[in-house]
């Protein structure tokens, strides 16, 4: 009887397999959904929930694929973490037919690492330009044709009150403003980003001072919120309906978030008078490119059951997943195919999925870095706060940056 | 840490002439039996001391093995030319010296109550001593909502401070935070140490001062406080030892925003956020000289025989 039970307990007979996919906490309900529709009669899928931060979230993934964590099988990846994570060597690649022609570009773009797939777009989130309907009127400002930031900051200069609401606090987000302002100049922060630590920082450029200025001109207007160095995602939100309104840049959940509900105190007539446009210009004559985000789904290259955690990852990003995500938690879809799906035309307005398709499609990625984490931060330090950004803030960011990459100053 | 400074009442190999040979077998024998536990703690301990070594002569990120260099001590060269280092290095001893000192004297106070009080001793030493036994991560966040000025406490009972004080908007009020946290959780410790002195402290001596017509304080300053030096060193030493790696407070309070960064933070930011291995390893390093210079000054500045506080000699 013992040596029968020894035996079995050696055989390696551990019944069904049990992927677990590491979650970070957005539309968490659904995601549970999809992962219990996805468990099949081969393995089940167990979710596991992340950090609510970003940076949290990569440090805790990490710390378990660096010391090869065989159950970490599938993992949520805010997109500017792939190359980190693919150079480490910790992601399994996926097959090529993971992205297609379907992929939404901008997304697409992020799931590529030395010319390999090692992650399947799952949603793809992007900023727009929210507004006040009734604020753009007052101020004369044509919102059917692009604006610019200037344009945005002194109209809501002119009406006591009025503001812009943009993401300051030293944060990744602060760095998705100034990332989205230089590229919509046609600059970079960096390039050649292949070479790792010998990248070429291209931050002290022309477009590079057009972003500082538009920070500079802001921070010292009256259109300037009163936390804008600590302002977040969320603190810019309560302004679009207090007073006259504001001008905000900020993702695709807005639209959900202001929904009339027994939650919130917006009235039909509010939600009415919210507008949106795409992102605005850094320059007069070249078109924006507006921030790509969402989240791109790795498997560990240390799962016991790799071959079951990749067939899990085609699954829970499939067209049903993407089009139940985008209704159910308004985390917008990373492929055109879902984008038609009927259930989102029911869901948004039509324009407004067009402008959030068109956005993610021509938007622009953060750099694709091994050392993204160390760029970002090195960015923060000498950007933030934006009342201290200057003519002279790109020089002295790029020489930090060059610096912290090569080791030779402590970030 | 503190293992470091032990000084060995009688070191191998240095037996007096006329020790007998049971004696010499007896010591042989004991040598033999602490030698396996020896040899485990210096795996446990020395291997990640000399591979951190090792790695702080690297630059080397986890994210880029494959960019892996041999820097010799550049890493060094760097860290100690880097007004941010030094900034932290500066930060740090600040919190040692201004939480060490409150919580020495605040110590006291709580150790001598302990000590004297008649009614309800358990229940006045165990209320005392409840802060030490919360995890400094609970009571990191607990202060934080006290200071935050949207839901926090702080600002109604303080006259002076407005309502909508924000104490993590500059560096001093965000320091004072961190440290009214440390503070409150840590002496409680302190003064269990400290009355461990006190207890030690012969009546009779009080006694005789006070026949001999000595004020309170003079039986304090004369009596009490010079027969409780080694308990104060040590009290003293463990506490500042702690202070100088203050990490968790920081963490939940600030998370090293407003200049609060200590080193354990740098090293940490270094090591775990940036995956800075070799130079996370070289601050680590630093941390660990700092540490042991730390203590060498402390255990050289009450000019105390740590045998004789063990009672050793």
């Amino acid at each position: 009887m013992l040596a029968t039970t020894l035996l079995s307990a050696c055989s390696g007979d551990e019944g069904k397999p049990v992927l677990t996919w590491y979650l970070n906490p957005d539309g968490v309900d659904t995601l549970n959904a999809i992962a219990e529709r996805c468990s099949t009669d081969d393995y089940d899928i167990e979710t596991e929930l992340l950090p609510t931060g970003a940076t949290d979230q990569r440090v805790q993934l990490a710390r378990r694929l660096a010391a090869e964590d065989d159950t970490t099988d599938l993992m949520n990846l805010d997109p500017v973490f792939v190359p980190e994570f693919a150079n480490a060597g910790w992601l399994a690649e996926m097959p090529e037919d993971t992205i297609t022609e379907d992929t939404l570009e901008g997304i697409a773009e992020t799931a590529r690492w030395d010319d390999t797939i090692y992650a399947a777009p799952m949603w793809a989130n992007t900023q727009l330009l929210w507004y006040r309907k009734s604020l753009a009127e007052e101020t004369g400002l044509d919102m059917s044709k692009p604006v610019t930031w200037d344009q945005i900051i002194d109209a809501a200069s002119e009406v006591p009150g009025a503001t812009v609401g943009v993401q300051g606090n030293k944060y990744e987000a602060y760095v998705v403003w100034i990332n989205a302002m230089i590229q919509g100049a046609g600059g970079e922060i960096v390039s050649n980003t292949d070479a790792g630590i010998d990248a070429t920082v291209e931050i002290d450029s022309e477009a590079g001072r057009k972003a500082a200025a538009i920070i500079e001109k802001l921070a010292n207007s009256p259109a300037a919120q009163s936390d804008l160095s600590v302002s977040n995602e969320g603190t810019s939100l309560p302004a679009m309906f207090a007073g006259p309104g504001e001008f905000m840049v900020n993702w695709t959940f807005v639209y959900k978030n202001y929904a009339p509900s027994p939650e919130n105190t917006i009235t039909e007539e509010q939600y009415k008078d919210l507008g949106w446009a795409r992102y605005p210009r850094t320059v007069a004559d070249m078109p924006s490119k507006p921030p790509v985000g969402g989240i791109d789904i790795g498997v560990g290259a240390y799962s016991k059951h790799p071959d079951f955690a990749l067939e899990a990852a085609r699954c829970v990003t499939d067209t049903e997943a993407q089009v139940q995500l985008a209704v159910e938690a308004g985390l917008m879809p990373a492929t055109n195919s879902a984008y038609d799906a009927p259930e989102l035309a029911e869901a948004y307005p039509e324009d407004l999925l067009a402008l959030f398709r068109e956005s993610v499609d021509q938007g622009g990625p953060r750099p694709k870095s091994a050392f993204y984490a160390t760029i970002s931060s090195a960015l923060q330090s000498v950007w933030h706060s934006p009342e201290s950004v200057s003519d002279s803030t790109p020089q002295e960011s790029a020489e930090f940056l060059k610096n912290v990459l090569e080791g030779k100053a402590l970030l | 840490m503190t293992t470091t400074i032990a000084t060995p009442a009688t070191k191998a190999g240095d037996i007096p002439p006329e020790v007998s040979d049971r004696t010499r077998a007896e010591n042989r024998l004991g040598m033999k039996l602490v030698a396996p536990a020896l040899i485990v703690m210096l795996v446990v301990t020395a291997f990640p001391i000399l591979r951190a070594l090792w790695l702080s002569f690297y630059n080397y990120s986890l994210t880029a093995p494959e960019d892996r260099q041999f820097v010799g001590i550049d890493n060094y060269v760097t860290a100690l030319t880097d007004s941010l280092f030094w900034r932290d290095i500066g930060m740090t001893v600040i919190y040692m010296l201004v939480t060490v000192a409150f919580e020495l004297v605040i110590g006291f106070a709580f150790a001598m109550i302990m000590h004297r009080v008649i009614f309800a001793r358990g229940v006045i030493r165990t209320s005392i001593l409840i802060p030490y036994g919360i995890i400094t991560v609970v009571s990191g966040f607990a202060w934080q909502f006290a200071f935050t000025y949207q839901n926090g406490f702080v600002n109604g009972w303080l006259p002076f401070v407005s309502a909508d004080f924000n104490w993590f908007g500059d560096t001093v009020p965000a320091v004072i935070a961190i440290m009214v946290s440390e503070i409150w959780k840590t002496t409680p410790f302190m003064s269990l140490l400290l009355l461990a002195g006190l207890a030690q402290v012969s009546d009779d001596m009080i006694e005789a001062a006070k026949v001999d017509g000595a004020t309170w304080w003079q039986r304090l300053f004369k009596v009490i406080l010079p027969n409780m030096r080694a308990a104060i060193m040590v009290a003293v030493l463990f506490r500042a030892l702690d202070a100088y790696r203050i990490f968790d407070n920081i963490f939940v309070m600030t998370a090293g925003a407003q200049n609060t960064e200590s080193i354990s933070f740098l090293t940490y930011r270094q090591s775990i956020e940036q995956f800075q291995l070799g130079m996370g390893s070289a601050l680590a390093v630093l941390l660990f000289l700092s540490v042991l210079l730390v203590a060498f000054l402390i255990v050289k500045l009450f000019r105390v025989d740590l045998a004789q506080a063990r009672g050793e000699s």
